[in-house]
């Protein structure tokens, strides 16, 4: 051979003169070596991605389509309480009076709670009148004209104040008015939105149950894609580990990858449910308005949007990190050649 | 260098692949490790980088005992030798830049430095001006200078390779051998793994004999000085 040149002198004569880097291991040029690494990784891995377009949409997709329900509950949860807070004005407090009390004496008492402050407004139901009407629709006229006397009560429907409506001080002020001595019963409204709170409560939880659930779900998942890419990188890691590549160098550029498809899952997730909102917002703007309310409904607010892109991009890292761990340990060299 | 005491291994479920072989290397020597083939030479350089470990006795390297090496800090020690596989073991999706790069990369040296270094090394080993190529792209005797400039790029003190020339033909591998022998001149020490028994009579270097498992009567079993 005769283009040898002096062994192990590497200083190329044609390089310009430049201050000799040493190892180049001063302390500000480790730091900006290991941000330069950590962003080639970061991006060397997306690469990856994007070569491999089919396997990396599956495992993107299956992530997002496990983030889709929890954010699609939470929505769920977040529009009930919505809904609710409007119907909540809707309660009212059924008296059903002692029988036997005249007309005036029923008059005198609802102007007397008319007065009150934390009431706004009393509609009188006579007797008579109830019965009246109970015999017009219920076809019982024959049967009603055998009793002697009236077994319908007065009724009085009481409406609370705005500042009144919370279930509590409806509360309160039943509890009060049934002990009035001229009041037999008092009903109050609200058993149903009391159902529909408790229900809402379950919901909230199924939410976390279900979040809990399909993290680690998505764990599994990027676990089960990255292990593949490990098995499938496994000379590559044997060659880093004979060449003294230490564990955290040979996992790092699986981290980077377990983010991506857990920040491209969790970007789908929000796609596919933003979507459906959009599609959903002019029929519900319809039947509300049908109802005469003017109930909008609420999409994801900027916090939690950032929350499910964290969330799942951190819990890409996790399952990578748990998979690279687990499966870079089977791979040394020499055990199978 | 290169000191073995006593040592034994046995693979799981086989007889043993060395048996009370001692023998030892000095600081900036080459020597020749031949023997029939199932003789325990690639065991002995498995040991050596610690791909194996020893059944009994010790390996000391470079004045460290391989048995106190944990499986943590296996990278860190790997790092001060070079080695060379018969199949080259390069990555055939990276560049020969790449390639011969990554024992710098892995140790966390920067961009620049990295690029300055591998030219280095593929001048020595005449392949300049070919990093931006693929592996496939070169010849067998190319290819395996590029795995030994990977082996040289971070300038460890012990070489060693398990039959380089293997699947060379013999004016290639007496080019290879060459090289070799132009890293002893500059101080480094290797260990080479050959069958090219005609090759390693002519190049006149220590020749360490095995002979199923053990060191063959008449070879130095070390202490020997050039
Ligand atoms: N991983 C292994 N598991 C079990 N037995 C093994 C293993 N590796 C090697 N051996 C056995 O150990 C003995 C020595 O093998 P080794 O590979 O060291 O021989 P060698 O001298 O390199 O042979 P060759 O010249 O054919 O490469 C052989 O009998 C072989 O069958
Ligand atoms: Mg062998």
């Amino acid at each position: 051979m005769n283009r040898r040149r002096s062994v192990r002198k590497d200083t190329q004569p044609r390089a310009p003169r430049r201050k000799p880097t040493g190892s180049g291991l001063r302390l500000p040029g480790l730091i900006k070596a290991y941000f330069t690494r950590h962003a080639q990784n970061l991006f060397s891995a997306l690469g990856r991605m994007v070569r491999q377009p089919v396997g990396s949409l599956l495992t993107v997709t299956v992530i997002g389509i496990a983030l889709c329900l929890p954010v699609a509950l939470h929505l769920l949860v977040v529009n009930g309480k919505a809904i609710t807070s409007s119907w909540d004005s809707a309660v009212d407090l059924t008296a059903y009076l002692k029988t036997g009390q005249s007309g005036d004496a029923v008059q005198k008492l609802a102007a007397k709670l008319r007065q009150r402050s934390d009431i706004s407004n009393v509609d009188v139901i006579p007797a008579d009148k109830a019965l009246e009407e109970f015999r017009e629709l219920s076809g019982f006229g024959e049967a009603l004209d055998a009793l002697t006397s009236n077994p319908i009560p007065d009724v009085l429907v009481i409406r609370p104040t705005e500042e009144n409506l919370s279930a509590a001080s409806v509360k309160l002020l039943a509890d009060e008015l049934a002990a009035w001595k001229e009041i037999d019963l008092v009903q109050v409204d609200t058993a149903w939105v009391e159902r529909f709170h408790a229900l809402l409560n379950i919901l909230r939880r199924a939410v976390t149950l279900a979040a809990g659930l399909l993290a680690v779900g998505v764990v599994v998942i990027v676990g089960n894609t990255i292990r593949l890419d490990i098995q499938n990188r496994k000379n590559e890691i044997e060659v880093c580990k004979l060449i003294g590549a230490s564990d955290a160098f040979i996992r790092r550029p699986f981290l980077y990858s377990g983010f991506w498809y857990g920040l491209g899952g969790a970007f789908i997730a929000l796609l596919v449910v933003n979507g459906t909102l959009l599609l959903l917002q002019k029929p519900i703007r319809q039947v509300a308005g049908l109802y005469g309310s003017n109930f909008e409904l609420m999409g994801l607010d900027p916090a939690f949007t950032l929350l499910i892109l964290a969330g799942g991009s951190g819990l890409g890292w996790l399952g990578s990190w748990l998979a690279a761990t687990r499966h870079m340990r089977l791979i040394e060299p020499g055990k199978d050649s | 260098m290169i000191r073995f005491e006593q040592v034994a291994k046995r693979y799981p479920g086989g007889r043993e692949a060395l048996s009370e072989l001692s023998m030892s290397m000095e600081k900036g020597e080459m020597a020749f490790l031949t023997g029939h083939s199932g003789a325990g030479k690639s065991t002995l350089l498995k040991l050596i980088a610690l791909i194996e470990r020893p059944t009994r006795g010790q390996v000391i390297i470079n004045g460290q005992n391989t048995n106190g090496v944990s499986r943590r800090k296996i990278p860190a020690y790997r790092r001060q030798i070079g080695i060379v596989f018969q199949d080259h073991k390069l990555l055939y999706d990276r560049t020969v830049m790449d390639n011969v790069g990554l024992p710098l990369v892995v140790q966390g040296i920067g961009h620049r430095e990295v690029g300055r270094r591998v030219r280095a090394a593929l001048d020595q080993v005449g392949l300049l001006g070919k990093e931006k190529l693929f592996p496939v792209a070169l010849s067998t005797g190319e290819q395996q200078r590029v795995g030994i400039a990977r082996a040289v790029v971070s300038k460890p003190d012990l070489l060693i390779a398990d039959e380089p020339t293997g699947n060379l033909d013999p004016d290639l591998s007496l080019e290879i051998m060459s090289l070799f022998q132009r890293f002893n001149d500059v101080g480094v020490t290797l260990l080479i793994a050959s069958h090219d028994l005609a090759l390693v009579e002519r190049l006149g270097k220590r020749r360490i004999i095995l002979e199923s498992g053990r060191l063959k009567q008449g070879s130095q079993p070390g202490g020997f000085h050039r």
